[in-house]
């Protein structure tokens, strides 16, 4: 499967926010990772490339490891998750300012 | 450029409050609220029922660009004119909640005005649940319906 992924559905799992926030303390490999949950390693392998196809997480070479780095700009991005409901009332406000300032009462 | 509507939404509160200011004198704000006619255009819903006073109940029907209607629907406590609405809100068949919300209405000049909406949800989980619903398509179609309504207004 190689859909592209919602960064807002990818953070609707809680293991998913969990290696969020250990991967934010540090890099660490995939097997460091694991290690923390009681979920089967194949499972967090599969949140790991959800969260790296959204961009949440970043993977780094270094010599024959690959460690996972929190990518800060994608999560900045996260952290304005209310900017989506923001913009909707916004819209539905213009429109109403729009309406009214153009009501003439009804005779 | 500042924006218009403001949203505060702390982290792991249960309640956030949306703010904005209108270049509107108090009263046509409030209308915006009142008549059934007016409430459908801005807020993109049919009104099926919209009984503005204390006891009186709402409820609102939106269609998907799929077909599919979704409801919403509430009890109103307080209505005092130009000034505030209290009401329950509820989206029929989701796993959302009720919310409370608290509607004050403020004059700030003659030409203007603002609006102070509390909203409190059942939780700070369902809060951020609601937060997260997928809105992008909901902007594009109040994008749409604003250029209907400029349209309808020549």
């Amino acid at each position: 499967m190689n859909l592209r992924r919602d960064v807002f559905q990818a953070i609707a799992d809680p293991t998913r926010r969990a290696i969020l926030l250990l991967v934010a303390s540090q890099a660490m490999t995939a097997g460091a990772i694991a290690s923390n949950f009681d979920t089967a390693r194949p499972t967090v392998s599969k949140h790991l490339q959800i969260l790296t196809e959204c961009e949440l997480l970043k993977q780094e070479q270094s010599g024959r490891e690959v460690h996972y780095h929190i990518n800060a700009k994608k999560m900045k991005e996260v952290a304005d998750f209310i900017e989506p409901f923001r913009q909707m009332w916004d819209e539905r406000f213009n429109i109403l300012e729009t309406i009214m300032k153009n009501y003439k009462p009804k005779e | 450029m500042e924006q218009k509507t403001k949203i505060d939404a702390q982290d792991g509160q249960q309640d956030l409050l949306i703010t904005r200011e209108f270049e509107l004198p108090l009263e046509l704000l409030f209308k915006a609220y009142m008549e059934p006619e007016i409430v459908e255009q801005w807020m993109g819903t049919k009104v099926l029922k919209l009984e503005n006073k204390k006891h009186g109940g709402y409820q609102f029907e939106t269609t998907d660009p799929k077909g599919n209607k979704h409801r919403f629907n509430g009890a109103i406590h307080e209505f005092s004119l130009n000034q505030k609405i209290t009401r329950t809100f509820e989206m029929e068949n989701t796993p959302f909640g009720v919310q409370l919300e608290i509607l004050e209405f403020e004059q700030l000049t003659s030409n203007t005005s603002k609006l102070n909406m509390h909203v409190i949800y059942e939780s700070a989980a369902k809060r951020n649940q609601v937060l997260q619903l997928p809105f992008a398509q909901g902007i594009n179609m109040a994008h749409n319906r604003i250029q209907d309504i400029l349209n309808k207004l020549k």
